[in-house]
């Protein structure tokens, strides 16, 4: 699933470059527990979560993650944004809450 | 960067006030080993390993000193506080063990699982922690 598809589905904003929109992404990790996500996400593009704080993003890119997920309708910060463009991780934001996000990426294909 | 018995050495100071800027030199020791060319996934073990240590340093004991290590062959990640110390090793090494307050797990941390991931991702770990004095971990990634 692309992240132009990721967005769709959940109906989410987006902030990346043109080139990153089209990239393919094979699976997803949510939690808003940071060690989860560097202890189980090994290998998934796409991360979940409802934290809000930059060690979101240098997680992500700790993990080789390449797309993080802002849910629960929260607004990323400028400093938040600006990292995530620093290390060409995508960053989208949707209203739904994480269960919801997940199922319809779930039901969706990516990560099955 | 300076060079001792053929060794690269990279040396960085990890702020304990800041917790924003924590695993800044995590992200700087993943740019470089990318730019010496490792493998993707043995750059993934070492910057998650010594992220998780850079962040326990921060959280745990006001900060330190991070000292990266490069031979061909093996690369060894140092990281030395001068905080309060590990009681009970073997109990912190444990999953889901953690001390930490109700204000870290709100910024994310303090799951208990850092030092069990620094162990999975390493080749070697050692921990040497003194009560009151400090706390030095080291960790080898063999490339070879
Ligand atoms: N550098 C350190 N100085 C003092 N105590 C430490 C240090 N590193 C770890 N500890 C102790 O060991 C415990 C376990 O560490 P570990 O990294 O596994 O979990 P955590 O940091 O509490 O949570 P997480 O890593 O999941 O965010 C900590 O809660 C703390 O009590
Ligand atoms: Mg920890």
């Amino acid at each position: 699933m692309t992240i132009r598809e990721i967005a769709e589905r959940i109906n989410a904003a987006v902030y990346a470059e043109p080139d990153q929109i089209d990239e393919e992404m094979t699976g997803a990790f949510g939690s808003d527990m940071m060690s989860d996500v560097l202890a189980f996400a090994e290998n998934r593009d796409v991360l979940l979560t409802g934290l809000l704080n930059p060690q979101i993003v240098r997680t992500a890119h700790m993990q080789d993650m390449r797309c993080i997920i802002i849910v629960r309708g929260k607004t990323a910060t400028e400093e938040i944004k600006r990292l995530a463009a620093e290390n060409h991780i995508a960053l989208l934001e949707t209203q739904l809450t994480m269960y919801e996000a997940s199922g319809k990426l779930y039901e969706g294909g990516l990560g099955r | 960067m300076t060079e001792d018995n053929g060794a690269l050495h990279f040396h960085y100071d990890v702020d304990g006030n800041n917790f924003t800027s924590a695993g800044e030199a995590s992200v700087q020791v993943k740019r470089m080993l990318r730019q010496m060319g490792y493998h993707p996934d043995l750059i993934r073990r070492i910057s998650v390993a010594m992220y998780e240590g850079e962040i326990n340093m921060v959280i745990h004991a006001k900060g330190g000193d991070a000292d990266v290590y490069v031979t061909p062959d093996c690369v060894t990640v140092v990281l030395k506080d001068v905080g309060p110390g590990i009681k009970d090793v073997n109990l912190a090494m444990q999953e889901g063990y953690s001390t930490a307050p109700d204000n870290i797990r709100s910024l994310g941390f303090g799951a208990g699982m850092g030092l069990p991931n620094m162990k999975r991702y390493s080749d070697e770990l050692k921990i040497d922690s003194v009560v009151g004095v400090g706390t030095t971990i080291e960790m080898k990634f063999r490339s070879a």
